[in-house]
């Protein structure tokens, strides 16, 4: 494997309450690539994203053992504030899920919350962050109207430029393309490209072309177990494992 | 720096909510042991049979609970007849028009009408224009009037959750709609109507500014057992308006605290019986 | 046979669904029937905008302006001191008592409590505001008004007293609106602005209430509605006397006037109770036209 890893994570196990629903993953994340996670739903795939911004502690009965380290550092620390994490570990829903409030204040509430109050700061960074997401143009002109006004694939562009005004470094995309068109869809999958300049991505999908198209890395998922992680293209041409094998010749078959 | 400001204002609210929260709680608790500690003594037997009166020496309530119990009675014998009958014509006649609009409007505007206009309007066209007077019929009808939207939404929610299924089989039968609607949809509506039914009961116990104009405030009982049918059309004052006259104009605080134990007691029984109906309603509750 | 009793019970079934609409048609033309001819004897302006209530003196005089500045004023201190308490506690309803065993048990219990308050008779609210808010408005009323030469003292029974049993009285609608708008609120919204690294109160704060804000005002125009017609218990604590609507003096509303003085009045005087009437009546019809207004608009989002 190459290039320096930004998350590693060591024998991280996850229960709902009997259900054990990650089974001793072990796996490193590398800075500046796309890490694709795969398999069949339920599975445990977007668990495991979730457990790399916390977003598993609103759920109730929930246990996690095992260490999770960004940059070197645990972000299970029970000192750590979740906040500061996610600041840094930014999210893509499966729905857009934009607020129901202008463009402009929707890309402005992360930096608002983490106290910037400065109008030329915020602008600075609403333009830069819409810029980032590839949206600036279609929506320059129409700032202050709402965000639910906006076509399904604008929409989750305005999430992603949300998701980047709070300056991550890791972008966690949970199947971020499932509700979109294929119009859109291809948008979104060039952002990804260019965003994998600066930022690392972890990319939950169910649609393994995507996974090709777009990844670096592959990670299979089957019933809470991490069954086989590799680069991409070797994932999906020499699979290891018989049941990645025929999970994905399944799918394409 | 920025984050510690944010933990203090974050605190700051989380302790307002809670204090908020605890507000209603205290409120509730502090009405309770009041009333109890002032009024418990007062309650006896004695006070709930008999009628306050200087020569016999007894203070009691009997005849304004006679009369609570003759507006009851009355106000819901017509209005639920008319309220359910209201909510099977928008259910299962009207279909989705204009009428139905109009109806559902009127009903949502009745039932935001303050009770004191409701008193204004009985007095002055039951009680002066239809020459009814001050009587437990003139109260009774405008108290219909205002539960009237009560009964009508609850029997409403209730038959929109009777399946559709049972309507096409009964019809499919060959049954006429009202005998339909008499053997199968009125039967699985009835905890619903029922919930509406003990709804208007606790808003008819617990009224008053709408009573002070319509029925008066006689407090004796009647002399016989059919005198009870005469006093329909006899001034009466409910348990509400003798606790506000007792603590306002008589100033016998320890009969309105009394009274206010009474009336406690009941709408707390009210309450638990309109919860434990509403479970049955509810898909998930195992009464049905 | 058959035929004939399924057409009359259509008849009547559809004669009362009529009902409501007869009744509200009712009591606006009685309203307007009797609450007219006050205002044409004594004038319009003499009426709503004059300050003078002297219904029994000679020459005698109708003004209810102290009424009506009473009845707003008292109303917007509830929804005032009402709205974010119960707003608040509507939060704590919903998102702060959300996960957990023991937080379910308190929203159950905090739920029983806010019902069991909207149950309880306004009649007992008046008699426990006359007993337990009374005495204390007065204590601070001596306090504050100590070698005032002007201020007529009340005994306790004020402007205050009232604003803080109709805000009370509020509560249970205020609440109840505003926990079902929030609980109407996408998880999603929650999530986002989790993810973003704000907390779980910036998030109520920033993106649960202003999404759920159109529900919010729902409540806020009912509890407004409560407020206004409310009758009883506010005549029991606020005195009763015709003011300027300041906090310690006490003060008279609309609806306490028609309860106060109904039994007695007679001639113009009586015509004049039911101008107040009409004059009440229109506030709650405009109330609920802002309502339906609303609600159309909430649709439409």
């Amino acid at each position: 494997m190459s290039g320096t890893v930004k998350i590693s994570v060591r024998d991280l196990n996850l229960y709902y309450g009997e259900n054990h629903a990650l089974k001793n993953i072990n796996m490193d994340i590398c800075e500046r690539e796309i890490t694709a996670l795969i398999g069949p739903s339920g599975c445990g795939k977007s668990t495991f994203l979730k457990t790399l911004n916390r977003m598993n502690d609103l759920v109730e009965n929930v246990r996690i053992t095992g260490q999770i380290c960004l940059d070197g550092q645990d972000i299970y620390d029970k000192k750590l504030d979740t906040t500061v994490l996610r600041e840094k570990v930014g999210m893509v829903f499966q729905q857009p899920n934009p607020f129901p409030m202008s463009i402009y204040d929707n890309i402005a509430y992360g930096p608002r919350v983490h106290g910037i109050r400065d109008r030329r700061v915020l602008d600075g960074i609403v333009e830069e962050s819409l810029k980032g997401a590839a949206i600036w143009d279609e929506v320059k002109d129409r700032l202050k109207t709402s965000a639910l006004g906006l076509s399904g694939g604008q929409q989750q562009r305005i999430c992603i430029a949300r998701a980047l005004a709070v300056k991550p470094s890791v972008l966690l995309m949970d199947e971020p393309t499932s509700a979109l068109d294929p119009v859109s869809t291809s948008k979104i999958e060039d952002l990804m490209e260019e965003l994998k300049k600066q930022y690392t991505i972890v990319i939950v999908t169910h649609n393994m072309q995507q996974a090709l198209r777009v990844s670096d890395k592959t990670a299979f998922f089957l019933v809470g177990d991490m069954v086989e992680y590799a680069d991409t293209k070797t994932l999906f041409s020499y699979p290891q494992d018989k049941r990645t094998e025929s999970y994905i010749t399944g799918r394409f078959g | 720096m920025i984050l510690g400001k944010r933990k203090i204002k974050d605190l700051l609210a989380q302790i307002l909510i809670y204090l908020c929260a605890a507000f209603s709680v205290a409120v509730l608790l502090l009405i309770l042991c009041f009333v109890v500690k002032r009024g418990v003594k007062s309650v006896n037997w004695s006070f709930l049979t008999t009628v306050t009166s200087v020569r016999k020496q007894t203070v009691g309530i009997a005849g304004n609970i006679l009369n609570t119990v003759l507006i009851i009675l009355v106000s819901m014998l017509i209005a639920t007849p008319i309220g359910v009958g209201a909510a099977i014509f928008l259910n299962e006649y009207a279909g989705k028009g204009k009428t139905v609009r109009i109806i559902e409007f009127t009903t949502e505007v009745l039932a935001g009408i303050p009770s004191i206009i409701f008193g204004l309007f009985g007095m002055l066209f039951f009680g002066e224009t239809l020459g009814m007077g001050y009587t437990i019929l003139t109260g009774s009808l405008t108290l219909s009037m205002m539960v009237l939207p009560l009964i009508t939404r609850n029997t409403q929610e209730a038959l929109k959750t009777v399946p559709d299924g049972y309507r096409s089989a009964s019809i499919g039968l060959g049954a006429g709609k009202w005998y339909m609607i008499r053997t199968i949809l009125i039967p699985s509506a009835m905890p619903g109507i029922l919930t509406g039914v003990i709804l208007s009961i606790g808003r008819i116990i617990g009224e008053s500014a709408a009573l002070l104009l319509t029925a008066g405030s006689a407090k004796h009982l009647p002399k016989t057992f059919l005198g009870i049918f005469d006093k329909i059309f006899q001034s009466g004052g409910t348990l509400t308006i003798q606790l506000y006259l007792s603590a306002t104009s008589e100033g016998d605080f320890d009969t309105a605290f009394g009274i206010a134990v009474v009336l406690l007691i009941i709408v707390f029984l009210m309450n638990v019986l309109a919860k434990t109906l509403a479970r049955k309603m509810s898909p998930t509750g195992k009464g049905r | 046979m058959n035929k004939l009793s399924e057409k009359l019970a259509h008849l009547l079934v559809g004669f009362f669904g009529c009902m409501a609409v007869i009744s509200v048609a009712a009591i606006t033309i009685y309203m307007l029937l009797k609450g007219v001819p006050a205002l044409t004897k004594v004038g319009i302006l003499d009426l709503l905008f004059s300050a003078e209530w002297k219904p029994t003196a000679n020459p005698a005089s109708f003004g209810i302006l102290y009424m009506i500045l009473s009845s707003v004023v008292g109303t917007a201190g509830a929804i005032l001191l009402g709205v974010p308490v119960g707003l608040l506690t509507a939060v704590f309803l919903t998102d702060i008592t959300n996960t957990g065993r023991v937080n379910r048990k308190l929203a159950k219990g905090l739920s029983a409590a806010v019902e069991l308050l909207a149950a309880i008779p306004s009649v007992i609210y008046g008699l426990i505001g006359m007993m337990v808010l009374n005495p204390r408005m007065y204590a601070l009323e001596k306090k504050i008004f100590t070698g005032s030469t002007t201020h007529q003292f009340t005994g306790g029974s004020n402007m205050l007293s009232a604003i803080i049993v109709l805000a009370i009285m509020i509560l249970p609608t205020v609440i109840n609106i505003s926990v079902s708008s929030i609980k109407a609120v996408p998880d999603s919204m929650r999530n986002a602005s989790l993810a973003l690294g704000a907390t779980k109160i910036q998030t109520i704060f920033k993106v649960v209430l202003p999404t759920a804000s159109s529900g919010i005002m729902t409540g806020i125009v009912l509890g407004i509605g409560r407020a206004l017609g409310e009758a009883m218990a506010i005549n029991m604590v606020a005195g009763g006397a015709v003011n300027l609507p300041l906090p310690f003096c006490s003060v008279k509303f609309l609806t306490t006037l028609l309860v106060s003085e109904m039994a007695y009045s007679s001639g113009l005087h009586r015509q004049a109770l039911f101008t107040v009437g009409l004059v009440l009546y229109l506030f709650i019809v405009a109330i609920n036209l802002i309502l339906t207004k609303m609600k159309k608009g909430g649709k439409q989002e």
